[in-house]
């Protein structure tokens, strides 16, 4: 049978040559999640104002669908697909890493409907920055270069600067944005001067060829060690960690909590990548350096952002502090500087992603047009109101604070025996210290619902969808501790796989 | 016939697990009769279960028996490992009973979010059973934690007035303690190799400074939860504000999940250590025997009353197991499960009256006798044996720890049996106290006597307490071969090179 025009063409530009040469394939997710998002932008224009909802839906779909594509791959599982030249790397930590951003995204978006819609904050735009901001993290995920790590950054920030700042009347959000994108225009600009430095130091951008150089410069080198401090400075900004923290209750609190959520789920498994492609996959051998380095903004971490905490009477702000201890937490994983240690913040990063989705979750569904329930006193008697919400809310809060049977306390199993395993023990004393502290706030909230009496009519009101995915979100935090040991061993698996 | 023995102890775990998932499903207080029901007969299915086990059980071994084993989180060699030996099978009987008991107590008195109650008791049922018999450490510390937050709520919920205050110094206080313990299994887990079997800890060599390190991180989780003077604060406002059913499970059997813990991890784990600080727990024990007892005796409040007798009483329980002999340790958990009927049946007597007249103050009562008659007899066969007389169940314990403490040091046997002076000097004056002498008021007069539930579950405890203390022998024959083990492994050296 003489072959069709198309398959010729297609065997004269040699499809399986050509086109993989630059590993299309491999980007696959990304070029569909692109495309998606601009069709959805367009598709708007010719909708009218009722259409908004059909954008919504699109885009939940086209989470789903990306989720699949990252998913499904029809060579090999654990093959590393490097495309365009090293630029970037499909590997299964990405992989992982990408599913968790997707699922949570999918979560903040059906968990903002109905508060965006009540705020007239229900619009096509919101969706769209959300995808992007999808596409960057997804990027930064999978960046083999300074350069994809800078765009997949910056992709995600701009997007994060809109949404903050979507609600224009709103004076605490725009305050919140102007905050967050002068700091964080700051922190990109102090990241890029690392990166520079590194170029200068390897000549390359490569992050595997970084890796490879960095052994050749005497450990000595002062601009070695400025150009690392400028990246971990960055880095620790983008992620909330004490001293950089500043920005972070503010823009939690001043946002509304439809881009809270947003901003401060998905993000932060971006911010593990950040970490494991630049610190592991370009200087693990600077270990030594920024071991010590991330050592102290742990520890300040976990004791600053517990102790503050307690302090708070809003959620959304005692929220805030208690990312910043739940970050110190994760980088003890990370300081560690072993493979255990890596796939434990991994973990710890994922779980933590999907708690803090919950409670945000419960938290824009005791909200409602014109009332904000981010007081602690909004939660005063749950219990009475709705019994399965504020179970809910207490599963979420007392795996937050690691407390067993929850998978809260399994993650931080995981990174405390990390630190001890390398002989930090006082630093694992530190934490659980502070872990203790921290369950006071946790506790408080558990308070609130069950042993008072209810003192606003605040109450959880919600759409079907955004009820079974939030009932999904609890249940799963739950159950997931039969199959722990699988998510563990995909992690585990998931960092030994990556280059560097 | 099909081997369900394997199966015996997750059937026993989940059973009432589920069965509370299932009791709070029920919903609001419109279903409670429905919740009441299905909690009394999930509690009476696993007395049954754990009787059975009890039939099942081998007394002639100190091996674990049926042993439950499968991989969970690989990564970190977690297992899903159970099993019991002689000295952790008593506690799961004591566990299903007493909670058959709370079900019983709560029927009529708690009125509002049943559903809730009844699961709380019965998930703590399952925790409770679980934490004796995880052999995994982070499956016990799992069960462990779990246990505080039913417990919490319980105080919490269904407390008194200052129960907010109660509920989380509870809570911070034993968390504290037992995050302790989990840098401890973590310490122990890197040092035996990648392994966080309980039992393997066991065989682990440790160098005398990290054996101290350890012994102290248990003790900070193990005397919290007993408690031992002076970490005993929290119970005495727990016990208070707890509703009575939680006060119940709490010094029944929350208390011995503490001695327990110094059986099963310091002893073996850490024996070096615990020979070399020996002086230092039974000091404690003795501090805690005589100086809450006296403390006892200045009472106001019964509950509270009662509370600093379970610390002093616990003292005899930790007394016991660090004499290192099989007299004593034996002595010691005896004394837990008597200790678990008795503190129970004062509690519930607390209860009853409280029930009725909504005061825990002495002074409030006297001359109960007059109008409760057969309460009175029941509160008095308990008082005797919460002061120690022969022939109940509180004697046999406190004798064999007496007879072991004389072995050791005459003065300790001395310092311990005041014990029997100071129990029946607080006990007895309170009950002249509340049930003798003229009627004191109005509300005395008017109080109506036990109903057909509360003689019931009287009666159960009442029969519990007396079976144990005219023939504790089958309690005891369960558990000699593990004591013996156990005493056994106490006088090994576990530091390397000697």
């Amino acid at each position: 049978m003489n072959p069709t025009a198309g398959e010729q063409i297609a065997s004269q530009i040699g499809y399986g040559v050509g086109l993989d040469a630059l590993g299309i394939t491999a980007l696959l997710p990304e070029i569909f999640l692109a495309v998606a998002a601009c069709i959805i932008l367009i598709f708007d224009l010719y909708n009218d104002d009722e259409g908004h909802g059909m954008s919504y839906s699109l885009a939940g779909i086209t989470l789903l669908g990306t989720m699949l594509l990252v998913i499904w791959r029809p060579y090999g599982a654990d093959a590393i697909d490097v495309a365009m030249n090293g630029m970037f790397i499909n590997d299964l930590m990405s992989r992982v890493l990408k599913v968790g951003i997707l699922l949570v995204s999918f979560g903040c978006f059906v968990y903002s409907r109905k508060y965006a819609y009540d705020r007239n904050l229900f619009k096509n735009e919101f969706y769209v920055l959300g995808l992007f901001a999808v596409l960057g993290m997804m990027v930064m995920a999978s960046a083999g270069t300074f350069l994809m790590v800078y765009l997949g950054l910056e992709l995600l920030s701009l997007c994060l600067y809109a949404m903050i700042a979507f609600d224009r009347d709103s004076v605490k959000s725009s305050e919140a944005a102007m905050k967050y994108f002068v700091l964080g225009a700051l922190a990109s600009g102090i990241l890029l001067y690392g990166m520079s430095i590194f170029y200068g130091l390897t000549g390359s951008l490569d992050l595997t060829n970084v890796h490879r150089s960095i052994g050749d410069i005497p450990v000595d080198n002062t601009v070695l060690a400025f150009g690392l401090v400028f990246i971990i400075v960055a880095t620790c900004f983008k992620l909330g960690a004490v001293p950089f923290h500043m920005w972070i209750p503010d823009v939690y609190h001043g946002s509304p909590t439809a881009a809270t959520v947003f901003l401060g789920t998905a993000p932060k498994i971006a911010g593990f990548a950040l970490v494991m492609r630049l610190l592991v996959g370009g200087m693990e051998d600077l270990h030594h350096m920024w071991r010590d380095m991330l050592i102290i903004i742990a520890v300040l971490s976990v004791v600053i952002g517990n102790l503050i905490a307690i302090a708070q009477t809003n959620i959304k702000r005692m929220l805030a502090y208690s990312t910043i201890s739940h970050m110190g937490f994760f980088l003890l994983g990370v300081l560690a500087g072993t493979d255990n240690g890596y796939s434990s913040a991994m973990v710890y990063v994922l779980v933590y992603t999907f708690m803090t989705l919950g409670a945000f979750g419960v938290i824009m569904m005791m909200s409602r047009a014109g009332f904000e329930a981010d007081s602690l006193e909004d939660y005063k008697g749950l219990n009475q109101k709705s019994p399965w919400y504020a179970f809910v809310m207490m599963v979420l809060m007392l795996s937050m604070a690691g407390i067993p049977p929850f998978i809260g306390f399994i993650a931080k199993l995981g990174v405390i025996q990390a630190v001890v395993e390398v002989g930090l023990v006082w630093v694992a004393v530190i934490a659980v210290v502070f872990a203790v502290v921290g369950a006071y706030y946790y506790l408080r909230v558990v308070w609130y619902m069950y042993f008072e009496s209810p003192v606003s009519d605040a109450s959880p009101e919600g759409p079907v969808d955004m009820r079974i995915v939030l009932g999904v979100n609890a249940i799963g935090i739950v159950a997931i501790m039969f199959w722990m040991g699988d998510l563990t061993d995909l992690c585990a698996r998931a960092i030994a796989a990556i280059p560097r | 016939m099909y081997n369900y023995d394997a199966y015996m102890l997750s059937i026993l775990i989940w059973l009432p697990i589920i069965g509370g998932m299932v009791v709070l499903a029920t919903g609001d207080d419109s279903k409670a009769p429905i919740a009441r029901t299905i909690a009394l007969g999930v509690s009476i299915a696993v007395f049954i279960f754990s009787l059975a086990l009890w039939g099942d059980f081998k007394n002639g071994t100190s091996a674990m028996q049926f042993v439950e084993r499968h991989d969970w989180i690989r990564a970190f060699n977690i297992e899903y490992y159970l099993g019991v030996d002689g000295i952790s099978m008593p506690f799961l009987v004591l566990t299903a009973f007493i909670t058959i008991i709370v079900v019983i107590a709560g029927w009529k008195v708690i009125t509002e979010r049943v559903a809730q109650y009844m699961a709380a008791f019965l998930i703590i049922e399952g925790l409770m059973i679980g934490v004796f018999s995880a052999l995994d450490s982070i499956l016990f510390y799992i069960f462990w934690e779990a246990t505080l937050i039913p417990m919490f709520l319980i105080v919490g919920i269904w407390g008194g007035d200052n129960r907010v205050y109660a509920a989380i110094k509870f809570f911070l206080y034993t968390l504290l303690g037992s995050l302790l313990m989990l840098v401890a299994f973590i310490y122990l887990y890197n040092k035996a190799g990648g392994s966080f079997s309980i039992l393997d800890f066991h065989q682990t060599p440790l160098a005398m400074d990290a054996q101290i390190l350890i012994f102290f991180a248990f003790f900070a989780a193990f005397a919290v939860k007993v408690p031992m003077f002076p970490v005993h604060t929290w119970l005495p406002d727990a016990h208070v504000q707890a509703p009575t059913g939680g006060s119940v499970v709490l010094a029944a059997i929350m208390l011995k999940m503490g001695a327990y813990g110094f059986l099963r991890f310091n002893m073996p784990i850490t024996p070096d250590a615990s020979r070399e600080l020996d002086w230092f727990m039974i000091l404690l024990s003795l501090i805690a025997i005589v100086y809450i007892a006296l403390v006892a005796l200045v009472q106001r409040d019964m509950k509270k009353l009662i509370a600093y007798s379970s610390i002093s009483h616990m003292g005899f329980v930790t007394l016991g197991c660090f004499l290192f002999s099989a007299q004593g340790i034996e002595g010691g958990i005896i004394q837990m499960i008597s200790h678990g009927f008795i503190s129970g049946a004062m509690f519930l007597c607390v209860g009853v009256l409280y029930d009725r007249i909504h005061s825990r103050e002495i002074a409030d009562y006297g001359g109960v006798a007059n109008t409760m008659p057969v309460f009175a007899a029941f509160f008095m066969l308990f008082a005797m044996a919460n002061a120690g007389l022969p022939g109940t169940s509180g004697f046999v314990g406190e004798f064999l720890v007496i007879l072991a403490a004389f072995a050791v040091n005459p003065w300790f046997a001395v310092l311990a049996a005041t014990t029997l002076i100071f129990g029946a000097a607080y006990t007895l004056w309170m009950y002249k106290r509340v049930i003798f002498g003229d009627v004191a008021n109005d509300k005395v007069a008017k109080l109506k006597d036990l109903e057909s539930r509360e003689v019931l579950f009287l009666s159960a405890l009442a029969a519990a307490v007396i079976i144990m203390g005219v023939w504790p022998n089958p309690v005891l024959e369960v558990m000699h071969a593990s004591v013996d083990n156990l005493v056994f492994q106490v006088q090994q050296t576990k530091i390397l090179g000697n």
